[in-house]
């Protein structure tokens, strides 16, 4: 393909969609299936709008997670000319009924008729879930159909592959994105820009970059919402920074758990392919990337980026010691980039519109946008993105709307197994790197858990020692063994067997297993231990023998 | 004891072994796809695996067991997935579990004697704004209530 092929593309796309009246974009991510019915929620919209009569003037098009998992099924109808209308908590006889009195009605260019049951699903775009986001790498997902190239394409997709390609060296992309002040969204936050400056420099015939998607944070989903929604704009980060880097072969490390979103990938892959986007020769340049995936099989480990490689090679995934880090000695000991999903879904946007404006959104050391995985007890459950700098107060109140019981909310635990709890005291805190870090919990990768005035910190801690236990690799003794006492001691404590000493003990190992862990797994384990014990050391002390004595509620003990 | 893998599958593996044989670092792969034909990687299976794309069982046994996605043993029919992320976790996943596991009266890691239900926990499918979730053969159901969970989902496949 040619670069100006990009734009007949489009045109001839443009023209194809013109010829519909109206839109139905279903929300086909895999959460979101009509109860009652086994087709998914695209294929039933054709069939009805087939039986309706009205499949000359209606499209039906699946797209990606449309953000408001709570209110699920979602399905968006646009019509030209006139506002987006939302329909929400869907089933099978609202689905009907949707199609029958609003679509078709609006289809022949007659008033809607809903009834006043379908007008109670009918959400209004104003509503505070959507008004107080800021979308940049969730901007294709309530409309775009993400199972086709030509439609990425007509939203403006693969310029910016094209003005890297054409308009760019290889050192100027390197240093917009270094400009940009982009740091890895998977959760350690490196500066983008420097990690592929230094793959950049390394020599090598061969050089990989990798996308990782093993999205191991057990309550968190922004990457398979990102590659299930909007897959072009992830090969579209990857190619721009092989270009960058010099790197001819690409890996998307998946996880088998998201079927779905593999699915939606391999096919944007051999579209791209096809269309001459990916392979030798990108648009008509002298620039050759390729990319295969390769799937994951249940290891948490394997997000650890040493792990991740020795799993791409088809190996037990255990960590090894860095240095050499993977840029120097990676994948098959070639020069390695590993970037995660919503970091590489971030650089077309960058190089289209430039690290200035990037660089507008945020604080002065976390730029752009965050996605986040809002759930637990918040009434408006599902993704939200927003810049930066935003308070958390804004993100659970606002935007998650408060629990959805009633209850008080009590903290919010971000990081997963990995990061830690902020009580609800600190939700001034604007989220950035630091600020998450300066309260003892990390960014993370973007799960956020609200927890309520009901839910038990120690059942949590256990929650998450339980998982990092039994994920532990057991390659090196303070994760393999200090994991197991610290979960023994846990797990002592919750049952009311505990005492003031056990307590002392835990921080300790949480020392030890921080300082002499191998890897990430291991040094991070502690950190849920040791917030709950800096914010809620009561909850621990109620429960223990020789504390301030308290029976523990029944609903945490096992 | 190992029993000699049939003609049909036989050829599978011929198949699958000829597509990823020259690619380096595939044994995940060839695995996927083996268990996404068999349900599982039993055994006798390794073997043959082992002659077909020229890596020592030992290898293939090693990777087999440390991710928890492959089964050596063949699962129930339908295989109910309940989730145990933390925010399935918060709303009840617990609960979920015990349900089903009374109404099919198998313990997590089983399948029933009939083989037409595989209970299993999984760590997070993804699906958290629907929490809590069970994934039955790929398929997401979700907002479910904790204490009915197993009646209903386990009347849903019974016989199909």
């Amino acid at each position: 393909m040619k670069p100006e092929e990009l734009e007949t593309k489009a045109a001839a796309e443009r023209e194809k969609q013109a010829k519909f009246v109206a839109t139905i974009a279903c929300c086909a991510s895999a959460g979101c299936q009509l109860p009652g019915t086994l087709t998914t929620t695209t294929d039933f919209f054709k069939q009805k709008v087939k039986e309706a009569g009205a499949a000359d003037k209606v499209r039906v098009v699946p797209t990606g997670c449309m953000g408001l998992c709570s209110k699920g099924p979602i399905a968006r109808v646009q019509t030209a000319g006139q506002p987006d209308q939302l329909f929400v908590e869907l089933n099978a006889d609202l689905g009907g009924k949707m199609v029958a009195d609003y679509v078709k009605p609006v289809a022949e260019k007659a008033a809607p008729k809903p009834d006043a049951e379908l007008a109670k699903h009918i959400l209004p775009a104003s509503d505070p879930f959507f008004a107080k986001q800021t979308k940049v790498v969730l901007k294709n997902m309530e409309t775009l159909n993400a199972e086709s190239l030509d439609d990425y394409i007509l939203a403006g997709g693969y310029q910016a592959v094209r003005k890297a390609l054409t308009r760019m060296t290889p050192e100027q992309v390197v240093a917009e994105i270094k400009a940009s002040g982009l740091r890895g969204r998977g959760g350690a936050g490196f500066s983008t820009g420097l990690k592929w400056e230094l793959t950049a420099k390394v020599k090598g015939d061969v050089k990989y970059v990798i996308c990782n998607a093993d999205e191991g944070d057990p309550g968190a989903f922004m990457d398979r919402g990102v590659l299930e929604g909007d897959p072009h704009a992830v090969l579209e980060g990857m190619i721009i920074g092989a270009y960058a880097m010099n790197s001819t072969n690409g890996i998307l490390y998946i996880r088998a758990e998201y079927p779905l979103a593999v699915e939606r990938v391999e096919r944007a892959i051999r579209a791209a392919k096809a269309a001459g986007l990916l392979g030798k020769g990108i648009l008509g340049t002298a620039f050759n990337f390729d990319c295969e995936v390769r799937l994951g099989a249940g290891a948490f480990v394997c997000g650890e980026e040493t792990a991740l490689i020795a799993s791409c090679e088809g190996k037990r995934g255990t960590p090894r010691p860095r240095p050499p880090y993977p840029a120097t000695k990676g994948v098959w000991d070639k020069p390695t980039c590993i970037n995660n999903v919503e970091t590489l879904a971030n650089i077309a946007p960058i190089i289209t519109r430039g690290a200035e404006w990037f660089a507008a959104m945020g604080t002065e050391k976390s730029k752009g946008t965050k996605v986040f995985a809002l759930t637990g007890k918040v009434k408006n459950n599902g993704l939200v993105e927003v810049p930066m700098g935003t308070p958390i107060k804004t993100i659970v109140y606002d935007i998650g709307g408060g629990t959805a019981n009633g209850r008080k909310v009590k903290a919010i635990q971000t990081g997963g197994p990995s990061g830690g709890m902020i009580p609800a005291q600190y939700f001034d805190t604007p989220v950035s790197y630091e600020h998450l870090q300066q309260l003892g919990s990390i960014m993370g990768s973007g799960g956020m858990i609200v927890l309520d005035e009901d839910d038990s910190i120690v059942d949590l801690t256990r929650f998450y020692l339980e998982f990092t236990v039994d994920e532990s690799c057991g390659k090196c003794a303070p994760c393999r063994i200090g994991g197991r006492q610290l979960l023994t001691i846990v797990d002592k404590i919750a049952k009311g067997d505990g005492t003031r000493k056990d307590i002392e003990t835990a921080k300790k190992i949480c020392r030890a297993m921080q300082r002499a862990s191998l890897c990430g797994l291991g040094q991070t384990a502690p950190n849920p231990v040791l917030s709950a014990l800096k914010y809620f050391m009561h909850e621990f002390e109620a429960r223990l023998k020789d504390g301030k004595a308290a029976p523990a509620p029944a609903s945490v003990t096992k | 004891m190992t029993t000699a893998t049939t003609p049909n599958v036989q050829e599978d593996l011929q198949r699958i072994a000829k597509k990823w044989k020259d690619k380096p670092g595939s044994l995940i792969m060839v695995l996927h796809e083996v268990q996404e034909r068999l349900g599982c990687v039993p055994r006798n299976v390794c073997l043959e695996l082992a002659k077909l794309i020229d890596v020592p069982v030992a290898r293939i046994y090693e990777v087999v067991t440390f991710y928890n996605y492959f089964k050596t043993e063949a699962p129930g029919k339908h295989i109910l997935s309940v989730c145990t992320g933390t925010a399935c976790h918060l709303k009840g996943a617990s609960k979920v579990l015990e349900s089903l596991s009374k109404e099919l009266g198998i313990k997590e890691g089983e399948s029933s004697a009939d083989k037409e239900f595989h209970l299993q926990s999984v760590r997070c499918v993804g699906c958290c704004g629907m929490a809590p979730v069970v994934m039955v053969n790929g398929a997401i159901h979700g907002k479910l209530k904790p204490e009915s969970s197993g009646k209903e989902i386990v009347a849903q496949y019974r016989g199909k």
